[in-house]
């Protein structure tokens, strides 16, 4: 857990950073329920609000060469790791200026500069992928980390741990956060997992486990820190489980009768970004104007995204054709016969 | 005859085999309490309890293997997998255990259990969510292949699944769930391996299951304004597959089309087609023509996802051509 010292080592900037970040990832998740009433995106769209200190805090921990995978909760995770809202914004109107130039969606979200390797839709699938990233960083004698997030339900899946096995094996420099909000959809982790605490599934395959709280960014930051050092100088593999809370449905269409207003309320309390932003406060190292300013540059930020997002164009009709090959077969002709 | 909804019909179906077999019971994700990612399984589990409608992990391969098991042992379950999509992470279990366990231990032990899954594209949900896999399955031996279209299909169908001493992979679609149609009241059972002509034509006919077969009628109309008699034979399964009833309607019209939202490369239209040409070559007219979804991993993008998708223009354009 984080000490008080430890808040105290982090620089006044990144800790005004980290909430900028934060305040980002709210002001674009917020702004889509309403954009999806009008029928400005499809599909599916799960919100990430209520767990950006996972995000934030983990992205502060890498640099800009580590990697991050993810699963489809995950426009706040490649905001995190540096997206420009436009992008995001632009990919869930479907549009070409989107960051998987409309083809891909809430879910499949891709920036190969921002070493961000993608969204992905198969509760696990990205977890061995994230292994791949990480053995072909000890293959090519880098000193760089894969970060990979999923959801407490993930867990629960064989491909999980047949990637811990392997990464234990293999000592590949991969970090695993998993994003424990309490819920798979509509089932509570204590009716989907013989083992509670999350963390402790690292047992079986002798990898570092750790448990931090996931409503505080700070101490999210330090723990990833510390288990991206380890995997960075040959220390293997770490298992974080980061506890959370989701804000919203599970999707966009999710009832979500299934939590009590009791309990949403305990978790609202939580809200990692007052939670930091009084702390800034408080300490004096932001004035409560400075704070407001942030806020309202994000406000604007994502006005402007919605703008440009509204602005693009979608991609032309041929684009069904393209990216299946590495050689292109839209010049093959082919049709919807 | 009452009309319901593809979704009152199959929960009918899966409460009346509950009811009639204590056998039979269901699990899936989210499948109990919170009754059904498509809301299909709702009230069965304040109905039965939770030793019969079971909510399990997040984990597609446990759930068939789990089912493989119980059904060896003399159950009948019913798994749901969310969306078909999901039960790719099950393909093991389904190619290699269910599907195959009768024949390689020599006949001796029965695997009676239905996997419902739906499919389909549709609602831009992208890549990994959004496609039709009837293929895959038509051509794994050990399993038969059932994909439903109006209400009464549904009930009918399942219920007979549910009875089925084969393992039953059961199609649903996700666009068809709030389809309404008139079902038949009491018992009602469709058996497995009857096609259904869904409308009389007699210039040609066109081919369908789950949601083709509505786009089919659709462009059965058009085709009537250009002078053209569409028959549209609904397969319903397609292991077994109706092979008397699909000769028949095409020896009258001469002419097929076959429709799937299946990727066409490897769909099951060219085994269709195949089989026309191996059995009634000299009673056709023109080649059998195939239409089927866009051979790519479905586009977020509305516009490419509907481009995907058959609609019944690129079906009427297919038919045009035909005629020529
Ligand atoms: C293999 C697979 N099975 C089922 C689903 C349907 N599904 C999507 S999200 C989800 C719940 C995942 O929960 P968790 O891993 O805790 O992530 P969270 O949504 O809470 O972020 C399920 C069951 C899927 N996408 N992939
Ligand atoms: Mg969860």
């Amino acid at each position: 857990m984080t000490t008080q010292q430890d808040k105290s080592k982090i620089p006044p900037e990144q800790l005004k950073r980290m909430y900028r970040d934060m305040v980002r990832i709210r002001e674009f998740e917020e702004a889509c329920p309403k954009l999806y009433s009008e029928g400005k995106m499809g599909g599916f769209l799960h919100l990430y609000s209520g767990q950006e200190a996972v995000g934030v805090g983990t992205a502060h921990a890498l640099r800009s060469t580590d990697y991050m995978v993810a699963a489809y909760r995950e426009h706040g995770l490649i905001l995190a790791k540096g997206a420009h809202p436009n992008e995001i914004m632009a990919e869930l109107y479907g549009k070409a200026t989107g960051c998987s130039r409309g083809k891909g969606g809430s879910m499949h979200m891709f920036d190969a500069e921002l070493r961000f390797m993608g969204g992905y839709g198969i509760v696990g699938g990205h977890l061995p992928i994230a292994v791949g990233i990480g053995y072909s960083i000890i293959y090519r004698e880098l000193d760089e980390v894969v970060v990979c997030l999923f959801g407490d339900g993930a867990t629960n899946q064989g491909v999980f741990h047949e990637a811990m096995n392997m990464a234990a094996l293999y000592r590949v420099p991969v970090v695993f956060v998993c994003e424990n909000n309490g819920y798979g959809i509509g089932t509570s982790v204590e009716r989907a997992s013989a083992v509670q605490q999350l963390y402790k599934k690292s047992c079986a395959y002798e990898t570092h486990g750790m448990k931090v709280d996931g409503m505080d960014v700070l101490a999210v930051y330090s723990g990833v820190r510390e288990a991206v050092e380890r995997a960075r100088h040959g220390g293997g593999p770490t298992y974080i489980e980061a506890i959370t809370y989701r804000f919203r449905g599970h999707s966009i269409s999710d009832p979500g009768t299934y939590r009590s207003e009791q309990e949403k309320k305990i978790w609202r309390d939580r809200d990692p970004i007052p939670k930091l932003g009084n702390f800034l406060v408080e300490t004096g190292l932001v004035s409560a104007d400075a704070l407001k300013k942030i806020d309202t540059e994000e406000q604007e930020l994502i006005r402007q995204a919605i703008a440009f997002a509204e602005e693009s164009p979608d991609p032309a009709p041929e684009e069904l054709w393209t990216d299946v090959y590495a050689d292109d077969p839209a010049a093959a002709g082919q049709e919807i016969s | 005859m009452s009309e319901v909804t593809c979704r009152e019909a199959i929960n009918q179906a899966l409460q009346e085999e509950f009811e009639r077999d204590p056998n039979v019971f269901l699990l899936g994700e989210d499948v109990a309490l919170y009754e059904g990612s498509f809301k299909v399984t709702r009230g069965l589990l304040a109905r039965f309890g939770d030793r019969r409608v079971i909510d399990t992990p997040i984990a597609e391969a446990g759930i068939v293997g789990l089912a493989c098991g119980a059904a060896m042992t003399g159950l009948r379950p019913v798994a749901e997998l969310m969306t078909v999509n999901f039960g790719v992470v099950a393909f093991d279990q389904i190619f290699n255990h269910v599907a195959k366990a009768r024949y390689m231990f020599g006949g001796k032990v029965a695997v009676p259990m239905v996997i419902r899954a739906p499919g389909g594209g549709g609602n831009q949900l992208g890549a990994q969510h959004s496609h039709s896999l009837e293929p895959m399955f038509l051509h794994c031996p050990g399993l038969r292949v059932v994909v439903p279209s109006v209400p009464a299909d549904a009930k009918g169908l399942l219920k007979s699944a549910i009875r089925s001493d084969d393992p039953v992979m059961f199609l649903e679609h996700e666009g068809l769930y709030g389809t309404k149609g008139e079902v038949p009241d009491g018992e009602h059972l469709v058996p497995l391996g009857k096609a259904d002509i869904k409308r009389e034509g007699k210039d040609v006919t066109l081919i369908a299951v789950s949601k083709m077969v509505y786009v089919c009628l659709d462009a059965a109309k058009t085709l009537e304004k250009e002078g053209i008699s569409a028959e549209v034979l609904d397969l319903r399964s397609l292991n077994p597959l109706d092979r008397d009833s699909l000769f028949t309607s095409v020896s009258k019209t001469r002419r097929a089309v076959t429709v799937e939202e299946s990727w066409l490369t490897g769909g099951w239209g060219g085994e269709i087609a195949a089989l026309l040409m191996e059995n009634l070559f000299d009673d056709l007219d023109a080649p059998v023509l195939r239409v089927g979804g866009a051979d790519v991993p479905m586009p977020y993008n509305r516009n490419l996802e509907i481009a995907a998708i058959p609609n019944p223009d690129a079906v009427v354009g297919k038919v045009l051509d035909m005629f020529g």
